[in-house]
């Protein structure tokens, strides 16, 4: 991709946070989300399963909605705030749904888990305790070859039980 | 040293139980490190151009305009690249006849499937050698397609490879008793015919490699999302000409691999020849096209079967004729030719009859190549055997538990040779059917399936009964001559703290590895689990192993890890009666310090016999061994393969409408042997289910005739989401196996094995009512509604 002269801008100048830090970058405008955290920021926690929007591998937060990081364009983000898995770790806000997610065993290989995590943040957000057919289709988004999912639900499960009650966030 | 395993108070009793993965902290952090998260300095990228015909000539690649592109800094074609990288013939000695042709890693002069690799173009970025790769211009001849496995080797199909006289690539046929006289005189012959679904592994990561050549040093160092490093370093030596010892493969997270990930891809060679021609690091990622056209996909098969049974419901005979398509050339080097040869070996499986035919034909087809995959061949044979045994039962008017019943091998017929001349240590059908039944409340089932039928609901109930092939010897791929490890090793080490390192052969892909040799090395030495760090993954650090494949790392890798963790404790107890002026006999080690072995007194923690021995030494006796590190191998003798037994049963309801199948609940009894950790045990066995009902419900590759592939995209090829599966209950029966002190035989491929069977079974149980049967995989609604005759 070259940077000569043409009717319309190839890179464009974006100030954003990420994780609560400010970043300003110049991108490509054909720079996808997930490439731009993957590549330019060094942030790898979110994945790329299948860079055409079903596979959910990339899902991350963008001014507090999920959003898949391959279906959207870094030039999209000026003013933006993104959060990855890396962020939230960082502020605790996963920490109990991560401690559930080890202790039931609800990831294999890994490669879902960062934006299953945001799936299931997602549903627990909007409080009370959702039933597994709910907790099933909310997370029917994201792919998971290895789990069969179960395991998944019932971290899920768990971490919503907790919160309901009230519980201490145990990481 | 041995272990009672038959006290669960024993000290540091880590085997069989729950211990958390050391590695899923990690992964949850989003701090795992695949490969596409490694960078290097001055590493390039490298796109591939890829046939858009299923077979054609290739008259001229003009790369000029690509070349053009700034940032593309070389380009490769088939012919350029073959000076760099020899090309294989994928055949095994053992499987007589095997024949294929020798592959490139890039086409030379013609294509041979759809997505082919062609040209590679190298740049700075994935997306300059992808606009590189769009500009290169490829003038192919098409030539006539093969497809349709059936009329592959008549005289009127063409030969997709001249040289080898025929589209066939193996066949064989095993023969036991007299079968024609027995269906002839049999009280009830039953037939079917069954199609598998062309399908595919869908890693979530797809397969990546980056290699990284340096030529001061002669080095070649490839990280690689793999199963089989040791495999692949031998294999990367040879076609690149390469000494082995200068070849080290290097395998971090991986995202998944169910098999896809154990074999030679021509585009990964490729990469590895270009980072040794240009002498910079290179990557490939493949991206989810290339993915669906170039992962191998497997189970095409088409098979004619018939049982026969008597009066009473007793197997008399079974008669297979299986036919397979495995793409234009069999996949390097564990060879096309095992899933059939699989399906030889395991039809008739769990069952004491006599008479068994069965013949696999494997042919050449211009489709994407196929090879093993998640249970090879396990899901074939049960969905043969199984649905014959339900058919049968229904000729009879039996119900299908009992005519399991009376044709499971016995509990104490063991040791036992199967009509396949497959032999049986030990296992626990009939214990295992027991236990099924009674977690599942059959006979509740039944009465709840029989009121709702009144309702106009149908439900089904299926059961399969399997066996699985686990704990591989060198029978399975070393006679035939591929350097194919079935040994596998463990270096086991204490540092001066007291904390131990363990170094494996065989590898981490998330089914919880490291964890198990973990807790193995843990008890075997005798310190707490979280002072084992476990290594694998590494060709230059680990011993020299076989990695992931045929369910063999707990069985051959913990087992190689017992004794490894074994013989260091002996050491670390030779040291300690020296230190104590106590007799070795005498002592134990608990919870990471030296104890009294009759009271269990702590007499000195191992962090002090590691400050002896690493610093001060002097004060040991001369000649006192002292050797903190300790290796061991296994391997298996007694029997070529563990055998390993389960039984699965699906609950489902079809919705007779719109032949949807809701699954309603799930349920497996499996016999591994000793469960080592039975979360893990439990998680391998309800992924592998899921992963048998996509191909039992969802996941099947849609080519034309002229050999395109549809549905290569997440969008079109259809796998089991979260809300469509069921709930899963898991049961275990433990027959260790003898051959070991561990007693552990594999479980990772239990669930692929017998759910499809269960799937199709149920679906059947439901709508006999009505009388349509399915026996053609995936079941869509389409096909179910064309059993039911209303489309
Ligand atoms: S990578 Fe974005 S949805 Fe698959
Ligand atoms: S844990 Fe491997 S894809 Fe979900």
């Amino acid at each position: 991709m070259s940077d000569t002269a043409q009717s319309f801008p190839t890179r464009v100048d974006i100030s954003l946070t990420v994780n609560g830090e400010p970043v300003d970058a110049r991108v490509d405008v054909s720079r996808h989300l997930v490439d731009f955290l993957r590549l330019d920021l060094g942030l790898t926690g979110a994945h790329a399963g299948c860079e055409h929007g079903v596979c959910g591998a990339c899902t991350l937060q963008v001014d507090g909605e999920i959003v898949r990081g391959c279906l959207m364009l870094a030039a999209q983000l000026d003013g933006a705030e993104v959060w990855t898995v890396e962020g939230l770790t960082e502020t605790g806000a996963l920490a109990d749904l991560q401690a559930a997610f080890v202790e039931r065993n609800a990831l294999q290989c890994g490669f879902c888990t960062p934006g299953m995590l945001f799936a299931a943040a997602d549903i627990l957000a909007q409080g009370g305790q959702p039933s597994r057919v709910a907790i099933r289709e909310h997370i029917s988004g994201n792919y998971c070859r290895c789990t069969g999912y179960e395991a998944v639900v019932d971290a899920i499960e768990t971490v919503a039980g907790a919160r309901a009650r009230g519980e201490e966030v145990s990481a | 040293m041995t272990i009672n395993f038959g006290n669960p108070d024993r000290p540091n009793s880590y085997i069989g139980r729950t211990v958390p993965r050391p590695n899923a902290r990690r992964l949850v952090e989003g701090r795992g490190r695949y490969v596409d998260d490694i960078v290097l300095p001055r590493m390039l990228h490298v796109a591939f151009v890829r046939s858009p015909h299923a077979h054609a000539r290739i008259l001229s690649v003009d790369t000029q305009e690509a070349a053009a592109v700034r940032g593309v800094r070389r380009i490769f074609t088939g012919t350029e690249l073959a000076e760099h990288c020899t090309p294989w013939v994928a055949v095994l000695a053992h499987l007589k006849g095997l024949k294929s042709a020798p592959q490139h890693a890039l086409a030379v002069d013609r294509v041979t499937w759809t997505g082919e690799a062609v040209v590679a173009v190298v740049a700075d970025s994935r997306a300059a050698a992808e606009d590189g790769a769009a500009l290169v211009e490829v003038e192919y001849d098409p030539l006539p397609v093969v497809t349709d496995i059936r009329t592959a080797l008549d005289a009127a199909t063409p030969l997709i490879h001249p040289d080898l006289g025929d589209n066939l690539t193996f066949r064989r046929l095993h023969e036991q008793g007299e079968v024609d006289t027995v269906f002839a005189e049999a009280h009830t012959v039953v037939e079917a015919s069954f199609k598998t679904g062309r399908h595919t592994g869908v890693c979530l990561e797809p397969r990546s490699i980056l290699a990284d050549y340096n030529p001061a040093e002669g080095q070649m160092t490839v990280h690689h999302s793999t199963q089989a490093p040791h495999m692949m370093q031998s294999i990367i030596a040879r076609h690149l000409d390469l000494p082995e010892g200068k070849v080290r493969v290097i395998c971090g997270d991986v995202g998944g691999s169910y098999g896809i990930k154990v074999h030679v891809y021509p585009d990964e060679m490729a990469t590895a020849a270009i980072a040794k021609a240009m002498g910079r690091p290179v990557k490939f990622i493949a991206d989810r096209i290339e993915s669906f056209t170039t992962d191998i996909h497997a189970r095409d098969h088409e098979i004619d079967a018939r049982i026969a049974i008597d009066g009473e419901g007793k197997i008399l005979a079974i008669d297979v004729d299986d036919w397979t398509g495995i793409g234009p050339y069999s996949v390097y080097p564990r060879t096309s030719a095992i899933e059939g040869n699989q399906v030889v070996n395991l039809c008739g499986g769990p069952y004491d009859f006599a008479a068994y035919r069965a013949r696999t034909t494997v042919v050449l087809q211009n489709k994407t190549p196929t090879c093993q995959y998640r249970a090879v061949g396990h899901p074939i044979a049960a969905a043969i055997t199984e649905g014959l045994v339900d058919f049968a039962a229904e000729a009879l008017g039996m119900d299908p538990v009992e005519i399991r019943r009376r044709n499971l091998i016995k509990d104490d017929a063991y040791p036992y040779t199967s009509p396949a001349n497959m032999r049986f240590e030990g296992l626990s059908h009939h214990a295992s059917l027991a236990k099924l039944l009674e977690l599942m409340d059959y006979d509740g089932l039944r009465a709840e399936q029989a009121a709702l039928r009144e309702k106009g609901i149908y439900r089904g109930i299926g059961i399969a009964s399997f066996i699985e092939l686990t704990n591989p010897s060198p029978f399975m791929y070393g006679i035939g001559g591929a350097r194919i490890s079935a040994q596998d090793g463990c270096t086991v080490r204490m540092d001066p703290d007291g904390s131990v390192v363990a170094m494996s052969g065989v590898t981490e892909q998330g089914q919880g590895t490291e964890a198990m040799l973990a807790q193995v090395v843990a008890e075997a030495v005798g310190v707490p689990v979280g002072r084992v760090k476990v290594i694998t993954g590494d060709t230059q650090t680990t011993p020299y192993g076989g990695g992931t494949w045929a369910s063999r790392g707990a069985g051959i890798g913990g087992e190689a890890a017992l004794q490894a963790g074994l013989a260091l404790k002996e050491s670390i107890l030779t040291v300690a009666a020296s230190m104590l002026q106590a007799s070795a006999e005498g002592l134990d080690i608990v919870d990471g310090a030296v104890a009294d072995k009759a009271t269990g007194e702590a007499r000195m923690p191992l962090e002090e016999l590691g400050r002896i021995v690493y610093f001060r030494g002097d004060t040991l006796p001369k000649g006192l061994p002292r050797e903190l590190v300790q290796t061991r191998h296994f391997i298996t003798s007694d029997y070529p393969f563990a055998f390993t037994n389960g039984v699965q049963a699906s609950y489902l309801e079809v919705d007779t409408e719109t032949g949807f199948v809701k699954l309603l609940k799930h349920w497996c009894v499996e016999d591994c042997g000793r469960v080592i950790n039975p979360q893990l045990v439990d998680e391998q066995i309800r992924g592998g289910i899921v992963q048998g009902i996509g191909g039992a419900l969802y996941e099947e590759c849609h080519y034309d005739e002229d050999g395109q592939l549809l549905n290569a995209n997440m969008a079109d090829y259809l796998v089991p989401m979260a809300a469509e599966m069921p709930d899963m209950v898991i049961g275990h029966v433990e027959t260790p196996t003898k051959e070991s002190v561990l007693g552990a035989k594999g479980a990772g491929e239990a669930g692929t094995a017998g759910a499809p069977a269960a799937v199709m079974n149920a679906i059947n149980d439901a709508l006999r009512p009505l009388g349509g049967r399915v026996t053609e995989m995936p079941f869509t609604p389409a096909r179910i509604l064309a059993a039911l005759g209303t489309v």
